[in-house]
C-alpha cells in the first residue's frame, strides 16, 4: 500500500512567512511537497471559517504562518489571529477533534530554514495521525 | 464589581404595592416615568389584543400602558435587537426600555460592537423568574382566560420558583445563572421581597439624582439580606446547568457525535437570525462565499461518493461558535427559533462558558470591557504557536 501523504493547506502572510517560504526555495532547501500555500496580506485576515473549510474539503492539516509578535506589518494582525485560532482549537478540542491538525507558527522572512523544518515536522506529525476524519464524512 | 454574582450595589428605596396588585404598581411606576417627563417614551411588553401573549411596544401616551407587563413571562423577541433598531441614529429625548436581565446583557454586548447606543436610553430591568415558550403561554391562557399575569410571580418571594403545572420554563431559563439584572439604570427587585406588599427599586449612578428628584424618591444605601439569600437560592437551584452541560459534553465528544446531535438541522439559519449577538449586517453565510458553481457540488459528491444537501452544517455551527460564543448571553432565542428542537443554546453555553472563562470575560457585565475577539494581550497564549 502506498504511504499516506498528508495534504496541508497553508495560509501565509505576505510579509514574513510567505517570504520565508520563498527564501527556503531560493536557498534550495528541501521540504516536502505536501503543502499548498495560500498567500495573504496578513494572518489577521484568516477567519476560522477558512480553516474549517480547508479541513472539511480535504486538507489533513492547516498551517497558519505569520510574523513574530511585534513584527506584524499591520501592527497587530498576528495577535488577533492568535486569539481567533485559539478559540477555534478550543472548540475543536471540545468536539473531540484533534486540534493539533491546526498549526499557528511565527516564521519571519529570513527564516527559510525554519519554514522548511516546520513543514517537514508537520508532515511527519500528520503522517502519524493519518487522514483527517472530517474530510471523509459525507454528512457535514 | 461587588455584590452577589457581580451585581452592582445601588442605592435603593422600597415601593409600596397597593391592594396586592404588583403589576398595577409596576405600571403606575412606569406611568410616573412618562408623566414626570423622566422619559419621553417607554419600550415595554404589552398584552396582545387576542390576550395570547405579549409584544414589546413603544409607548408615548401613558394611557396606552394599559395591558403593559414588565414581568411578561415570555420573550417573543430579544429586545436587544429592537434596541439596536431604535438607536441606530442619534435622537432627541430619552426612552426607557424594559428589559429582562439577559436582554440587558445582550444590549451591553451590542454597545461594544457599536450596534446599540445607550446614551439616550434608560434601561429598566425587573428580576426574571423565567420565561415560557410563546406557544406554551398562548396555550395556557387559551385554556384559562382567568389566568392572572401576577400568578407568574408565585414563589418569587421565597425563591421557590416552579413552572406552572403541565409546562416547563424554556430550557435556557432552567439553566440561567443571572435571574437578576447586572447593571440596569433602574432595577426592580422582586426576589426575596413580599411582592404583594412591596418592591425594591434600585437606581444606577447615571440617573440616580434625576430620578430621585422627578419622582420624589428617597434613595438610600442598603441591601436586603433576605433578597441576597433568595438570589443565592435561586441561582443555586439552577445547578441543573452543570448536569445539562455535562450530558451535552458526552453527546458531542466526537465530530461524528456532534453531527449526529445536529443531524436534523435544516440549515434555516433561524438560530443566527434571532441571535442578538450575531450582529453583522452582512453575514458571511449570506454572502457569495457560500454560493458554489454546479460543477463544484458535483466534484464534492464525486470525491466523497455523496454529500449532504444543503451542506455546510458543520461549518455553519462551528464558525458561528467561534465568532460569537465569547459574547453569548444564553438568552436561548436560538433554541426557541429552531424548528428541529436542537440544543443550540446549551451547546453555546458549553462552548461559551469555557471560552469566557479562558478570557476571564462575563458578557454583559460592563460596557467598558472589550470583547475577547477584538482585543489581545502581547504576552498571552504563547503555547498556541508552538513555543513551550
Amino acid at each position: 500500500m502506498q504511504e499516506f501523504e498528508p495534504r496541508i493547506v497553508a495560509f501565509l502572510c505576505n510579509w514574513c512567512t510567505y517570504t520565508g517560504a520563498d527564501l527556503a526555495g531560493t536557498s534550495r532547501l528541501q521540504y516536502p511537497p505536501n503543502i499548498r500555500i495560500v498567500r495573504l496580506m496578513c494572518t489577521g485576515a484568516v477567519d476560522t471559517i477558512y480553516v474549517l473549510k480547508a479541513l472539511i474539503e480535504g486538507a489533513d492539516g492547516v498551517l497558519i504562518g505569520g510574523c513574530h509578535p511585534g513584527d506584524c506589518h499591520y501592527q497587530t494582525g498576528n495577535y488577533k489571529v492568535r486569539r481567533r485560532i485559539t478559540i477555534l482549537k478550543k472548540i475543536l478540542n471540545r468536539l473531540g477533534y484533534d486540534e493539533d491538525r491546526v498549526w499557528l507558527r511565527w516564521i519571519s522572512a529570513s527564516e527559510g530554514k525554519l519554514f522548511a523544518d516546520t513543514t517537514i515536522q508537520m508532515v511527519e506529525e500528520l503522517k502519524k495521525k493519518g487522514p483527517n476524519p472530517i474530510k471523509q464524512l459525507w454528512m457535514v | 464589581m461587588d455584590g452577589i454574582n457581580g451585581v452592582q450595589r445601588m442605592n435603593s428605596t422600597i415601593i409600596d404595592v397597593e391592594n396586592k396588585d404588583t403589576l398595577g404598581s409596576l405600571r403606575k411606576f412606569l406611568g410616573g416615568l412618562l408623566e414626570s417627563k423622566f422619559v419621553e417614551a417607554l419600550l415595554v411588553p404589552k398584552l396582545l389584543p387576542s390576550g395570547d401573549g405579549f409584544v414589546q411596544s413603544l409607548i408615548k401616551d401613558s394611557k396606552m400602558l394599559e395591558g403593559s407587563n414588565p414581568i411578561a413571562p415570555t420573550m417573543a423577541v430579544q429586545s436587544a435587537r429592537i434596541l439596536s433598531e431604535l438607536t441606530t441614529e442619534p435622537f432627541n429625548g430619552r426612552i426607557g426600555v424594559v428589559l429582562k436581565p439577559c436582554e440587558l446583557r445582550a444590549a451591553v454586548e451590542l454597545v461594544k460592537f457599536l450596534r446599540v447606543n445607550l446614551d439616550n436610553v434608560v434601561t429598566i430591568c425587573v428580576d426574571c423568574p423565567g420565561t415560557y415558550e410563546v406557544a406554551d403561554y398562548a396555550e395556557m391562557v387559551q385554556k384559562d382566560r382567568e389566568l392572572s399575569p401576577q400568578a407568574f410571580l408565585e414563589g418569587v418571594s421565597e425563591g421557590e420558583i416552579r413552572p406552572r403545572k403541565g409546562y416547563n420554563f424554556r430550557e435556557c431559563c432552567q439553566i440561567c445563572e443571572y435571574p437578576v439584572p447586572l447593571n440596569g439604570d433602574i432595577t426592580i427587585g422582586l426576589l426575596g421581597l413580599d411582592h404583594s406588599k412591596e418592591m425594591l427599586l434600585m437606581a444606577g449612578e447615571r440617573f440616580e439624582k434625576e430620578l430621585a428628584q422627578k419622582l420624589s424618591l428617597e434613595l438610600k444605601e442598603g441591601n436586603s439580606a433576605n433578597r441576597e439569600k433568595v438570589i443565592e437560592k435561586v441561582t443555586h437551584k439552577r445547578r441543573k446547568r452543570v448536569k445539562v452541560i455535562d450530558e451535552l459534553k458526552e453527546r458531542v465528544n466526537s465530530i461524528e457525535k456532534f453531527m449526529q446531535t445536529l443531524s436534523t438541522c435544516i440549515r434555516c439559519h433561524n438560530c443566527m437570525n434571532v441571535c442578538p449577538i450575531c450582529y453583522c449586517k452582512e453575514c458571511v453565510f449570506k454572502s457569495a462565499v457560500f454560493e458554489h458553481r454546479s460543477e463544484q457540488f458535483l466534484n464534492w459528491a464525486d470525491r466523497k461518493g455523496a454529500i449532504r444537501m444543503p451542506g455546510d452544517t458543520l461549518i455553519f455551527h462551528v464558525t458561528r461558535m467561534s465568532h460569537m460564543a465569547t459574547s453569548c448571553v444564553g438568552c436561548g432565542m436560538c433554541d426557541s427559533a429552531c424548528p428541529s428542537d436542537l440544543p443550540i443554546s446549551s451547546l453555546f453555553s458549553l462552548i461559551g462558558s469555557e471560552l469566557q472563562e479562558m478570557f476571564e470575560y462575563v458578557p454583559g457585565r460592563d460596557a467598558a470591557e472589550e470583547p475577547p475577539v477584538s482585543v489581545f494581550k502581547e504576552d498571552e497564549l504563547q503555547t498556541e504557536t508552538g513555543s513551550e
